[in-house]
């Protein structure tokens, strides 16, 4: 008799996707909500690409040529917030969702219907942020930092903003809350906290992150609201309030919020590494107090980024050390990672090749960050288009390398298939060189006093905006590649993958068939730690 | 299998609970933050905010030797329609003595206006050793159409002001309140507007 109850027991809980489209609207399956969190991704990544595209083409030379200054800044506003948190992040969230449960043998996340809900709260919120295009008064136009007072000259534009802003915060809160409580609570029986991947290791950290700033922001945006409609004054100078307060909670959020978006990055490098290297991760307990520190330290600088607002020589000293601090356990990382490969059997299949572009890129901009650290010369850099270039490279060939790399990593896994691997190597080497082609001469605009979310500009500085320009054009042309691939990955094209997918990775994500069944490690794996490498 | 799941799903959920607990923690802790900062300010003289009530006024002996270069900075707000400036543009002090300066506003338009001056010091670190004895700040000004005032401040620059500073910039910013209305003198002054 337990025998039957078994198996209706079995043929239940084996049941497959439902048809059509509730199966994505009422999804509570792991694999599916990544899958929506990525796609969503990908389209944000080329709206906002778009935007970008726009910006780069009015600033190709001096002089107003296609858009008016107001739009301009609409412009540069709209491709931040988008990228930010509907890019960025968004792919990170769904590679969690797709990842964690199988890197730590769970059956699925642990709050499957919160999870839903995660995801389709961004929809709405976009649609929402998108709409402020064709309000009177257009798209907010303050920067993603939404500064006061400027801010409180958005149009109509301006609750929507808010509205939006809150709704993106209650989706990363309830995001992190899940993968908070998955990793804690479902994880393999034998896999210890530090046994757990990299990958899984710097999303606790940054789902820890999120939790304790996104509800700043919360708090932030709605004193915005509550100046601006409820006669409160937490930043009119009239009504008593200080401007400058706004920068400090916004920064409180800010500056954790720039290690949520590299942080799951640094976890996807950490896998592909040892991978490609045939070696394990070099000093795995390291990089989890690294990684950390790093997080801890990330509370306690947010005031460099205010350095020209007015602050006594004893709060610029602190903030400075502090920041230049974040170097050393930033260092232990990058170290770290090119100790994985000393004399590891590498090669340099897509994933691997995005991941190296990583290390020297994103290093790259960490550079220029300690040089935005340095007190008496942020005064010079401050708002210029240095800035613009340090945060692009620790942004782009960072964070948004980092989530190609972990897409054709993983995707042979998802979808059974390999990825044109030519097409792919094509991809990397045009991103490389149209990214730096892009950013790399911003600094030298930057240290020559061009100021930034500027739609016009002397013409000392035109060279090298039409250089920058023509890099923005070839790298977004460069992503159509990227997107051309994924589809024909998708609807299986390539040669069929094999479990492993690749050259003895470790990991359990590897040990279940590819593509990855719908519902995965139902019964927990014996053996969560395997160790292929010799 | 089901029976050694139950156990982590009671888990999960007071984890859960806990988390959102922590969010809504955080979200008060982003409010907590606003009277952090005054405090931090008021206790530190940080922000170059002055006192906002009038400071009692005590004998101290006037530092005949020692002068102090006082600059007047006058802005009108983006929205005001006023005209606002100084009397004099700079004047000299003597640490301990008391002066008093006096500023001049026009109302430009031809309705009833509310006014708050909002002050500040540079360098920000002589705000706290610049205490304001009457000031027309302390509360919000109250024009008839076209009108013309002048407004005192008495002040005296405490003896204690450190020995590097030897000019002090006192300015005022001067706003049309006609949206805060959380303050009753303020309240007041709108309904006027609006009537």
């Amino acid at each position: 008799m337990s025998a039957t109850v078994a198996d209706t027991h079995a043929e239940h809980e084996h049941h497959g996707p439902v048809a059509g489209w509730r199966r994505w609207l009422y999804a509570t399956n792991h694999k599916d909500i990544g899958t929506m969190y990525l796609i969503l991704s990908l389209i944000m990544f080329f709206v906002g690409g778009v935007m970008a595209l726009i910006i780069r083409t009015e600033l190709f030379s001096p002089g107003l040529q296609f858009v008016n200054p107001a739009f301009f800044n609409q412009m540069t506003t709209m491709h931040a917030l988008i990228m930010v948190f509907g890019a960025v992040m968004p792919a990170f969230v769904g590679l969690a969702n797709w990842m964690v449960p199988l890197m730590i043998g769970a059956p699925d996340m642990a709050l499957p219907r919160m999870n839903n809900w995660s995801f389709w709260i961004l929809p709405v919120a976009f649609a929402m942020l998108a709409s402020t295009l064709f309000m009177p008064g257009g798209a907010p136009a303050s920067g993603w930092t939404m500064y006061p007072p400027l801010v409180l000259q958005t149009g109509d534009a301006f609750p929507f903003l808010i509205f939006s802003v809150h709704l993106l915060g209650i989706s990363s809160i309830m995001g992190a809350i899940n993968i908070i409580v998955t990793i804690v609570n479902m994880r393999a029986p034998d896999m210890s906290l530090l046994k757990m991947p990299m990958f899984v290791w710097t999303w606790l950290i940054t789902a820890y992150l999120l939790l304790a700033v996104m509800p700043v922001l919360a708090g932030a945006v709605t004193m915005l609201l509550t100046d601006q409609f409820f006669g409160t004054s937490f930043f009119l100078a009239a009504g008593g309030g200080d401007p400058v307060m706004f920068q400090h909670i916004f920064w409180f959020f800010g500056h954790p919020e720039v290690y949520i978006m590299i942080l799951p990055a640094f976890g996807v490098v950490s896998e592909i590494i040892p991978t490609f290297s045939r070696k394990p991760l070099f000093g795995h307990d390291s990089m989890v107090y690294a990684a950390s520190s790093i997080a801890f330290l990330s509370f306690i600088v947010w005031a460099h980024h205010m350095f020209t607002t007015g602050m006594p020589l004893t709060g610029q000293l602190f903030f400075m050390f502090a920041t230049m601090l974040i170097a050393v356990p930033t260092g232990v990382k990058v170290f770290n990672w090119t100790a994985t490969m000393w004399r590891g059997a590498m090669s340099f299949e897509t994933p691997m090749l995005f991941a190296l572009a990583f290390l020297f890129l994103f290093t790259i901009g960490g550079f220029s960050g300690l040089m935005l650290a340095i007190v008496p010369a942020d005064i010079q850099y401050h708002d210029s288009y240095f800035v613009v270039a340090h945060f692009h490279y620790v942004l782009v060939p960072g964070s948004v390398f980092a989530v190609m790399a972990a897409v054709y990593y993983w995707m042979p896994k998802w979808t059974g298939h390999y990825y044109d691997e030519r097409m792919g190597k094509l991809h990397f080497w045009l991103s490389t060189i149209f990214v730096n082609v892009t950013f790399f001469p911003m600094h030298f605009l930057g240290l020559a006093g061009m100021p930034r979310r500027i739609p016009d500009y002397s013409t000392q500085f035109a060279d090298f905006n039409s250089i920058a320009s023509i890099g923005a054009i070839g790298f977004g042309l460069s992503q159509l590649l990227f997107a051309y691939n994924v589809i024909q990955c998708v609807r299986k094209k390539g040669s069929t993958a094999t479990d492993a997918v690749w050259d003895q990775p470790q990991g359990l994500e590897w040990t279940v068939p590819s593509p990855a069944p719908y519902h995965t490690f139902e019964t927990p794996p014996t053996s969560s730690v395997k160790t292929t490498f010799s | 299998m089901r029976d050694t799941k139950q156990p982590k799903n009671d888990d999960s959920k007071s984890l859960a609970g806990r988390l959102v607990f922590l969010a809504v923690a955080m979200f008060g802790f982003g409010f907590l933050l606003v009277p952090i900062y005054d405090a931090f300010c008021e206790i530190t003289g940080l922000g170059g905010k002055t006192n906002s009530i009038a400071a009692t006024e005590v004998a101290t002996e006037v530092e005949q030797d020692r002068e102090i270069n006082l600059e007047f900075v006058t802005t009108v707000n983006q929205y005001a329609p006023w005209e606002f400036h100084s009397q004099v543009k700079e004047m000299t002090v003597h640490p301990g003595g008391m002066y008093e300066a006096i500023f001049i506003a026009r109302n430009l338009t031809d309705e009833v206006k509310i006014a708050q001056a909002v002050p500040s010091v540079a360098p920000q670190i002589a705000a706290k050793h610049f205490r304001k004895l009457e000031c027309f700040c302390f509360t919000s000004q109250e024009f008839a159409p076209g009108e013309e005032k002048e407004m005192p401040v008495r002040f005296i620059v405490d003896s204690d002001l450190p020995d590097y500073i030897d000019t002090i910039t006192l300015s005022y910013t001067f706003f049309d309140t006609a949206r805060i209305t959380d303050n009753s003198a303020v309240e007041h002054g709108t309904s006027h507007v609006t009537r």
